[in-house]
């Protein structure tokens, strides 16, 4: 079938970290809380935030570029935080389609 | 003249009704300045209060960065105007770029509300010039991010060009540091509250409008309010003078 492809959602997650040497107080206390766990050999805990979410573009480049800029802008503050994008995929709506 | 002082009404915030009552007993009328309006009704001043604006939803103050009001305080802060921010009104000004800095968890995880002391590092800006020099000011603290980073060239930075105003100390009046119970947040070197590079814009994390009548407990609060409301009636009366009769 030749369907138009009238929309594209592009889904990512943006996964933010304490950046290194920053004070994570959460990894802290998640490591502090293995022993009663009875766990050995776990360490570098750090605890950060997935953010997933859904992009209209045209492309997967723009949409990455879309996510770059809020990840920037507002998902994480890159004086303490980092982040990496990671594609989770891609949605297409053809024209004609039967909605579900 | 009466000396109008803004409090910005975040959805979240709490601190404003409280804020805005000891602004009046510093001599100020205080106004509301709602998130959603962009206009800040030619206040002499503006004080963004404590509490957890919009929820404080993925990091402290950083959604209230983008509301309309913010847009106006940012430009209001770079045409000179006087800007306080009170804990959440602080961790929203660092996240707005206007303070430097960053405002981590507290290191005990713990939200910690408490009487804690804090020393002035300078007493001639806007925001301490009624603060007795080395005074130590007694006021409490609420919040759970209130743990000051930066990395240390900033922190070198800030300590030369004289940008700390607060620090908390222990009892004997030296720098709390980050393990002592008197830093109730782990803040690296002990730094409570800070100023931008112009000195027109500051914020801390200790409450001076919860520490506004002896009857409750201390009226420290009220040299750091006075002396915004008379800085902001000198600069009302500079510019009127500027702008001739």
């Amino acid at each position: 079938m030749n369907a138009e492809i009238v929309a594209t959602q592009f889904r990512f997650a943006v996964n933010v970290l304490p950046k290194e040497g920053i004070l994570d107080p959460q990894g802290r206390a998640v490591e502090q809380s293995l022993p009663h766990l009875g766990l050995a050999g776990i360490g570098q805990v750090r605890v950060g935030r997935r953010v997933e979410l859904a992009v209209d573009a045209p492309d997967a480049a723009a949409a990455r570029g879309l996510v770059d800029h809020l990840a920037r802008e507002l998902l994480c503050n890159p004086m303490i935080e980092q982040y990496a994008i990671e594609a989770l995929g891609a949605i297409s709506a053809a024209r004609g389609e039967v909605g579900g | 003249m009466s000396i109008r002082v803004g409090v910005v009404v975040f959805p979240g915030s709490n601190c404003d009704a409280d804020t805005a009552w000891a602004l009046s007993r510093a001599g100020a009328e205080p106004v509301e300045l709602w998130h959603e309006h962009a206009d800040l009704g030619g206040v002499a001043a503006v004080v963004l209060p404590g509490g957890f604006a919009y929820g404080d939803y993925l990091r402290a103050g950083v959604i209230a960065r983008f509301s309309p009001v913010m847009r106006a305080v940012a430009g209001y802060a770079a045409d000179g105007g006087i800007v306080l921010g009170i804990c959440n009104g602080f961790q929203v000004l660092a996240e707005a770029g206007l303070l430097p800095g960053a405002l981590l968890r507290n290191r005990s995880l713990r939200f910690v509300c408490r009487d804690v002391a804090i020393r002035a590092e300078r007493v001639d800006t806007f925001f301490t010039h009624r603060v007795a020099e080395r005074g130590v000011l007694r006021m409490p603290v609420a919040h759970g991010e209130g743990c000051y980073y930066a990395d240390e060239a900033t922190l070198d930075a800030l300590e030369r060009d004289g940008r700390v105003l607060f620090r908390y100390v222990d009892d004997d009046g030296n720098p709390a540091r980050v393990e002592d119970r008197e830093n109730p947040n782990g803040s690296l070197r002990a730094i409570a509250g800070v100023m931008n590079a112009a000195g027109n814009v500051a914020g801390l994390m200790p409450h001076p409008e919860r520490a506004a009548d002896a009857l409750l407990g201390s009226d420290d609060g009220m040299l750091v309010l006075r002396s915004l409301v008379e800085s902001a009636a000198a600069r009302v009366t500079t510019m009127a003078a500027g702008t001739g009769r």
